[in-house]
């Protein structure tokens, strides 16, 4: 406990259980450190995650041993997919009981081993201190990640007495993470872009997690060259910019998309060309020279190959990138800039496709689920956080609802986990009290933690959940309407629960919406109950799809549906 | 392409799993694996032979040394090297099959390492080729039982893997 005060934790998410009431009783005699009682231990870890997501600071979860180490492994995941600094404590059975099958016993350095970026059993009381420091380093420098820390009970034992000291510096010879992009690299890379007659941005989460969106800005900004965002590095660049095309990939705009495919020098920072990216790998960029920027030098060459790797922090880079740039911007030829003003000719009139543009059902009266999120952007002044779950709904608060700084948008991008929106959102609004925090959600999805509501009632956590509720696991149906001639094997949701007397039960405001013309009222409403958790169910059109929509299997990235039936 | 990896690793529990872990997470294979502690007890040194391509081999090397454990590593089929592996055969020697397993046994250089009235053991050490030639080259033998260590290698030269 002393440990985790020492790093300066404020909040542990956890769930208390025999292996760990050593340490909930040290929790119940300090006051520096608050603990969040759950409902059940994968919302700790994502309350844990939306937390680190939102400040950039680790999140750190307490669970007991068996099922409470089990049940915090898909956050776990979650964060390792994200690459999010989180540090997780587990319980474990005392020493001489492990391998012995005995009560909530799991191998739980065994089980978390390919989710974590490291884990620790420990051994011995005296390593406590040496272990909770290089869990802390590790979970938050570099590539960021979840790191474990496995303590059997007789190891918190109160009669296990050693001399404490906690140690101020920290150097391990097997773990030294860049601190610097090499020099000649950047040149290169800066010569490349300079030269480039199609540039394009590609930015990723790990500007975020890097600190370096400002930098980003800048760069993007002097070098008047397009942007894009990926679903993880939403908010790295102001998503209400000219510069900025969208978000890129499987739902991406048209304009990010055929942008990225014809551009001729790309430079990725801090993403990872991930497959709901790129569409086939084969195909993808078959113009362009890349440029990749990453801490993680196994990110690089991983599924495209690139011409000019530079492997460092994020901030650092561009920010030698940019003081380069300063000095050779002036010298560009006349020919260059006319060749860039071309490119945005072309840009813009992909633009005026106007990819997202949303058709108003014909009835006036039924609400599309893009209309909901531009509601929701409005209700909220387009400055909220905003968390999501997984599924439909994620696309459309990532399609409508634009971000101008970095963490704002807390999704599960790698992973995908649907469930991790409300207690995300709980963890932003932890450590946010006055901020307006939205969980946008569908009723799929929110009934993966629903549980939480409690939580939420208990810790006064004024969330603003909003429930796009089309009565169908949304994209499962969008995928079976378009590959399996609409069959929709389970992915109709049938007696759902109504969900306005559902969180009235647990003592929150719940509204319920069906018609456009309330919309906008009753979204205002709701947010202006700034200190209620409001739960507003909004029924909307069941058979609206995510579009654009890379065409796949074997497609590039400018092979995109567009709507219903229309292709590029 | 066949590669011969040696990694130093730090030498503490589960750190050999998460090298093992590593490899079928990722689908990559692993064919012979040997480790043990080195003069510094601190470390491990940990040899294995894996088949990639060039850009497989590039993401198992960086994979490798993204394990916080791994301290150093090489891939030892990148420039010239020493290989060895070590092989026992147990094998059926009666009758005029004696005499004919021992003089096999003496042109690959193998040692025999126990006698008994119906079956020698031959120690064989040598590249995998080797042992393979030599597995092979018994054929008309009647194998019994065969153990291999699994490749072990360093550089050639004055090149060296410490910390």
């Amino acid at each position: 406990m002393r440990c985790l005060q020492e790093e300066g934790v404020d909040y542990v998410f956890g769930y208390p259980g025999g292996a760990v009431l050593h340490i909930y009783d040290a929790l119940f005699r300090q006051k520096r450190i608050q603990h969040i009682l759950v409902r059940h231990e994968q919302a700790a870890t994502h309350m844990a995650d939306g937390y680190a997501r939102s400040t950039g600071r680790p999140g750190v979860v307490l669970v007991t041993s068996g099922p409470g180490a089990t049940n915090a492994i898909t956050g776990i995941a979650t964060a390792f997919m994200d690459s999010i600094p989180m540090v997780v404590i587990s319980g474990q059975v005392q020493s001489h009981l492990i391998g012995t099958d005995s009560f909530q016993e799991t191998d739980m350095i065994g089980i978390s081993r390919p989710i974590v970026k490291h884990s620790f059993l420990v051994k011995n009381a005296s390593e406590i201190p040496l272990i909770v420091k290089k869990a802390f380093y590790l979970a938050t420098s570099g590539r960021p990640g979840p790191v474990v820390i496995d303590i059997p009970k007789d190891i918190t034992s109160p009669t296990e007495l050693f001399e404490y000291e906690y140690p101020e510096q920290l150097t391990m010879r097997s773990y030294s993470p860049a601190v610097k992009g090499h020099t000649g690299q950047i040149k290169k890379a800066l010569t490349m872009l300079l030269e480039a007659e199609r540039p394009m941005i590609y930015a990723g989460g790990g500007v975020i997690q890097g600190e370096g969106s400002s930098e980003l800005i800048a760069l993007t900004r002097l070098l008047g060259y397009p942007i894009v965002n990926t679903l993880m590095g939403l908010g790295a660049y102001p998503g209400t910019d000219p510069q900025f095309l969208g978000m890129l990939g499987m739902h991406g705009t048209y304009e990010a998309n055929m942008a990225m495919h014809n551009c001729d020098v790309l430079i990725a920072v801090g993403a990872r060309f991930d497959d709901r990216v790129t569409n086939t790998v084969a195909k993808f960029c078959p113009f362009a020279k890349i440029i990749h920027i990453d801490i993680d030098p196994a990110s690089i060459s991983k599924n495209v190959v690139v011409d000019v790797p530079i492997v460092g922090p994020v901030k650092n880079v561009l920010t030698e990138m940019l003081e380069a740039a300063q000095a050779r911007i002036a010298k560009r030829t006349k020919v260059q800039t006319s060749r860039l003003a071309e490119w945005w000719t072309q840009i813009n009139a992909w633009r005026k496709l106007d990819s997202l543009h949303v058709t108003p059902a014909a009835d006036g009266v039924t609400i599309k689920p893009q209309e909901a999120v531009k509601a929701v952007y409005k209700a909220s002044k387009g400055t909220a956080y905003v968390s999501s779950d997984v599924g439909q709904h994620q696309m459309f608060a990532a399609l409508y609802y634009p971000f101008d700084e970095p963490r704002k948008w807390i999704n599960s991008g790698g992973l995908g986990t649907m469930g991790f929106g409300l207690p995300a959102a709980m963890g932003v609004q932890m450590a946010f009290p006055d901020e307006t925090v939205v969980c946008i959600t569908g009723e799929g999805s929110i009934q993966m933690n629903i549980q939480e509501l409690s939580t939420c009632a208990q810790y006064g956590l004024p969330v603003k959940i909003i429930n796009l509720n089309n009565r169908s696991l949304g994209m499962v149906k969008q995928w079976q309407d378009m590959q399996y001639e609409s069959r929709y094997s389970h992915s109709y949701m049938d007696s759902l629960p109504d969900f306005k007397k559902l969180v009235e039960a647990y003592g929150h405001v719940g509204f319920q919406v069906k018609t456009l013309a309330e919309l906008d009222d009753v979204l205002e409403a709701a947010f202006a109950l700034k200190d209620k958790l409001v739960f507003v169910d909004i029924l909307v059109d069941p058979d609206e799809h995510v579009y654009p929509m890379h065409v796949a299997p074997n497609g590039a990235m400018d092979d995109m549906w567009l709507k219903k039936g229309v292709r590029t | 392409m066949r590669r011969i990896i040696s990694v130093l690793l730090e030498n503490e529990a589960g750190a050999l799993s998460r090298v093992v872990g590593l490899f079928a997470q990722r689908n990559y294979n692993i064919e012979t694996l040997t480790v043990a502690p080195t003069e510094d007890e601190t470390l491990s040194r940990l040899t294995l032979t894996t088949s990639a391509s060039d850009t497989q081999i590039e993401q198992i090397t960086k994979q490798l040394n993204k394990l916080i454990e791994v301290v150093k590593l090489v891939d030892l089929t990148e420039g010239e090297h020493i290989e060895r592996e070590l092989m026992l055969i147990k094998v059926k020697a009666t009758g005029a099959q004696r005499a004919e397993v021992k003089r096999t046994s003496d042109i690959f250089r193998g040692q025999i390492v126990d006698v008994t009235h119906n079956a020698y053991t031959i120690q064989l050490v040598g590249t995998s080729d080797k042992l393979d030639a030599f597995l092979r080259a018994m054929s008309e033998s009647v194998v019994l039982e065969v153990v291999r260590s699994g490749v072990s290698g360093v550089a050639r030269g004055e090149k060296i893997l410490a910390v």
